[in-house]
């Protein structure tokens, strides 16, 4: 059913981009509307509720102590799952995560680690034994598209007002807190979709079911790029490319504003 | 968990300075997602939780349908960050019995008998958690049921009503839950008092269930009220 939608969906697409036009009135390059509730679960060490546009993505952040990967004894450790739960969207099913929720997960992932926004070191308790785990969970609350933007958007926002718990005579104690989880760098992630000879940034799910392919860029604040995802089967042109990046790095800094300050 | 040692009751309050037949302060939404057929989020003090409802709809595998009538199904899941130790994510025993027990509160109010060969589903998120988040979760999912157009015959309300320091009170939190010597969950279709569900641990005598039960009354009816206000919100005309 969804395949005979899309395929409607996409010819009337192309038409108003004759005309650029979208579907939902925004121009190519423009983002939906962005709110961001930071801190909203108390009972997580830190936490963020994106809303862009229609789609919801809410983060929380738990830490707990264990052991440091062999070939970096001295350093935390991240860990990033992504739930696509049944509840965000008609077509997502309960069970383990399937393909797309651990690509969610790992394009996240490598935005935060690769643009060292969280400074690991720092959170080694005892070199090659004991060292924090930072868990970033995602859970996708409402399906409207452009999921990675929006959860890579919280993502950075709930580390920021991540606080470390206490930890005691070798256990974690949520309940009290020891200073705020060293956060240097904002990372943001743009996806930009191909639709025929199309770009549009920030695709509702309509667009996602219509695309060839999409990009995704992770931008650092001194406009580095520090991780890339492209998807679908559709191909993309280095001018292509060069082209997203410029828009990457020109939107992260508009969607960087959004972010909490701390 | 961290240890509490304090009295649970202080002066005839309790730990957080309710009376003993005070529910926690309850926020009801209704139709607060876009891609669920029917949605309510519901806050009872620090629960947090979502609900959408899909449906009627198609069944997968085929050979679940029932010819004469819609099948239900329920999930209840928590978030790994609702609780203090991250929990691990997906269902364990805990709430496969919970998704079950929910479906069967929910399930006397719904026509089911309309949508033959279909199925309803109900998922309730638990993004955070302090106690009584099955009755919480029941008293949402009622409301996203109306709001996805299911025809009910009426309402359901759930509130739990525990024990601590002797003492019966109404919709415990987080710290008297686990440090309380009762605990039982109840739902109800007010108007006719119909329980729906009903769950119990720790220890009461007969004559403690009296009390629970004028406790839980009061609870669900104030819950009952609190539900059609969100409807009738849900159904008001603007902007």
């Amino acid at each position: 059913m969804f395949d005979i939608i899309s395929k409607l969906n996409r010819s009337y697409m192309l038409s108003l981009a004759s005309e650029n036009r979208r579907v939902d009135g925004r121009s190519w390059n423009e983002y939906r509307k962005i709110l961001i509730d930071a801190g909203c679960i108390k009972k997580a060490e830190g936490s963020a509720r994106v809303m862009l546009g229609n789609t919801q993505v809410l983060v929380g952040i738990k830490m707990d102590v264990g052991e440091p990967y062999p070939d970096s004894p001295d350093m935390g450790v991240i860990t990033t799952s992504a739930e696509l739960v049944p509840l965000a969207s008609p077509t997502f099913e309960p069970g383990p995560p399937d393909e797309n929720s651990i690509e969610l997960a790992r394009v996240v992932d490598r935005g935060i680690r690769e643009s060292e926004a969280i400074d690991l070191e720092a959170l080694c308790i005892e070199e090659g034994e004991k060292v924090w785990i930072v868990f970033i969970d995602i859970h996708v609350l409402d399906m409207y598209g452009n999921l990675i933007d929006a959860s890579s958007l919280a993502a950075i926002s709930a580390l920021l007002n991540t606080e470390i718990p206490k930890y005691e005579d070798g256990k974690v104690i949520h309940e009290e807190k020891d200073g705020k989880l060293p956060v240097r760098e904002k990372p943001i992630t743009i996806t930009t979709a191909k639709i025929g000879d199309m770009f549009v940034v920030d695709p509702t799910y309509e667009e996602e079911l219509a695309m060839d392919a999409r990009l995704s860029v992770a931008v650092k604040e001194d406009e580095t790029i520090c991780a890339m995802q492209k998807g679908e089967s559709g191909f993309m042109s280095e001018e292509d490319i060069m082209r997203i990046i410029d828009l990457s790095i020109e939107k992260s800094k508009e969607l960087r504003r959004y972010i909490p300050g701390d | 968990m961290k240890g509490y040692d304090g009295p649970l009751i202080v002066d005839g309050k309790r730990i957080d300075g309710r009376e003993y037949d005070e529910m926690r302060s309850v926020k009801l939404e209704v139709g607060v997602l876009k891609r669920a057929d029917g949605s309510a989020y519901i806050e009872m003090g620090d629960n947090k939780i979502l609900v959408a409802v899909y449906g009627p709809r198609e069944v997968h595998p085929k050979h679940l349908q029932e010819p004469d009538r819609a099948i239900l199904t329920c999930r209840y899941n928590m978030a790994p960050f609702s609780v203090s130790e991250r929990k691990r994510p997906g269902p364990d025993r805990r709430s496969v019995e919970i998704s079950k027990v929910i479906k069967n509160a929910l399930l006397p109010t719904i026509f089911i008998e309309h949508f033959p060969r279909t199925k309803v589903d109900i998922f309730i998120e638990v993004l955070q958690s302090d106690a009584g988040t099955r009755c919480a979760g029941i008293t949402a999912a009622s409301l996203a049921l109306v709001d996805a157009g299911i025809p009910v015959r009426d309402l359901v309300a759930a509130v739990s009503v525990g024990k601590i320091e002797d003492t019966l009170v109404l919709d415990l939190c987080g710290i008297e839950d686990n440090y309380g010597s009762a605990d039982v969950p109840i739902a109800m279709i007010p108007p006719k008092k119909e329980i729906t569900l009903i769950q119990m641990d720790g220890q009461l005598t007969k004559e403690e269930f009296k009390e629970v039960f004028r406790l839980a009354n009061k609870g669900i009816s104030e819950l009952y009220e609190l539900q059609k206000e969100a409807l009738r919100k849900r159904c008001e005309v603007g902007d």
